[in-house]
């Protein structure tokens, strides 16, 4: 393998360049993580891709962040963490700032007002179709768990308004419950 | 100290979101929207939007739009790192113990749970949005006046065109923003 300087600095205009043209969240930007240091790099192969991309996705955070560290680690140990998380936070972060400081200029203009007015049609549209996909993705499973776990986090955040991080924690309590309860089981068998 | 508190505030955030994408949306609104009260539904429905027009995730977007705003630079520097301080530990545990075991059982089963919660929580999020769009001054009523028809009729027709044609979410959202643009010009009022 190459000299460890050059690689953190691939490392880090690789991460760079894959978060400025990653438009469509988490899941597009592992692909395109595969097909850079699998395919055109071959730092990693594929079985541990995969891994690694499990990890990123059981991991709390935004996925392509959690890529980013998940990669770094494997290649580079902790520097290469800190230098791909940089790399990959980077571009939103200078954007993003941008977009702040011309706020309240941009949203004082009309046709910008009425254009982000319609826009928010559009973005509940989005959700509704993502939850709606999501959704039916549980159902199919037909878990009676599943589908208790769905409809009662609903409950509670609609009707109960109960802290959002407390449904999260006691949803992942009665998943860690089931797991052992059903080994336990297994190994009775 | 205003630092501390976004901070915190996005640790939190990163922390508890699990699945990705809008996973992180509810918390982000809970902390920001409902709790510190540093948003409005009406600017935290902006946000989302404008994190759907930019890369990176929503949740880095969030921290560095919400840090900007409300503390300048160094207030968008310390909500980013909140936000990626718990991954960057999780991760790295995560990797070092898969390395070392190859076995993630009960992490596996957690997630399980996890993921209908999830559905849950951004299903609450996005009628919040929803509810923002639609109704005029931001909550459920049968008042004809309450109601935005040209905002009901943009959802509808960007739902549609979401399920039933190959569109994706960006060019729907900006057909939208141009169909509101264009009629709120013919008729001369936003």
């Amino acid at each position: 393998m190459e000299k460890k300087s050059t690689v953190l600095k691939k490392l880090f205009f690789s991460t760079f360049s894959l978060s400025m043209f990653t438009f469509g969240g988490g899941y597009v930007i592992i692909s395109l993580m595969k097909t850079k240091f699998v395919d055109q790099l071959h730092w990693i192969d594929e079985e541990e891709m995969l891994d690694m991309t499990a990890i990123a996705q059981s991991s709390p955070g935004a996925i392509a962040v959690n890529g980013a560290i998940v990669v770094g680690y494997k290649l580079a140990g902790l520097p290469g963490v800190l230098v791909s998380v940089f790399g990959a936070v980077l571009p939103p972060m200078v954007i993003l700032s941008i977009v702040s400081l011309c706020y309240d200029a941009f949203i004082a203009n009309p046709v910008v007002a009425s254009v982000l007015k319609g826009m928010e049609s559009g973005i509940s549209a989005v959700i509704v179709s993502v939850v709606w996909d999501m959704g039916a993705g549980i159902v199919k499973q037909k878990s009676v768990f599943s589908a208790a776990i769905m409809i009662g986090s609903f409950l509670a955040c609609m009707v109960w308004k109960v802290n959002v991080v407390l449904i999260i924690l006691t949803a992942a309590a009665l998943g860690i419950v089931r797991t052992l309860v059903a080994e336990k089981r297994g190994r009775r068998k | 100290m205003i630092y501390l508190q976004l901070f915190f505030s996005f640790l939190q955030i990163g922390a508890f979101s699990f699945g990705g994408g809008y996973a992180a949306m509810p918390l982000i609104q809970a902390q920001i929207v409902d709790g510190h009260q540093w948003l409005t539904a009406l600017e935290f429905t902006n946000l989302i939007t404008i994190s759907q027009m930019t890369p990176g995730p929503i949740a880095v977007n969030a921290a560095t739009f919400v840090g900007t705003q409300i503390a300048g630079p160094l207030g968008a520097v310390a909500a980013t790192v909140g936000c990626i301080l718990p991954s960057c530990f999780f991760v790295t545990a995560l990797a070092y113990v898969y390395t070392k075991y190859r076995k993630l059982d009960l992490l596996q089963g957690a997630l399980g749970a996890l993921r209908p919660a999830v559905v849950a929580l951004i299903a609450q999020a996005g009628i919040d949005i929803l509810v923002t769009a639609v109704f005029v001054n931001g909550h459920v009523s049968l008042d004809l006046g309450n109601v935005s028809v040209r905002a009901a009729v943009w959802f509808v027709l960007g739902l549609v065109l979401l399920r039933k044609t190959k569109l994706g979410a960006v060019p729907v959202m900006v057909l939208c923003g141009a169909l509101e643009a264009v009629v709120s010009m013919v008729l001369g009022r936003g």
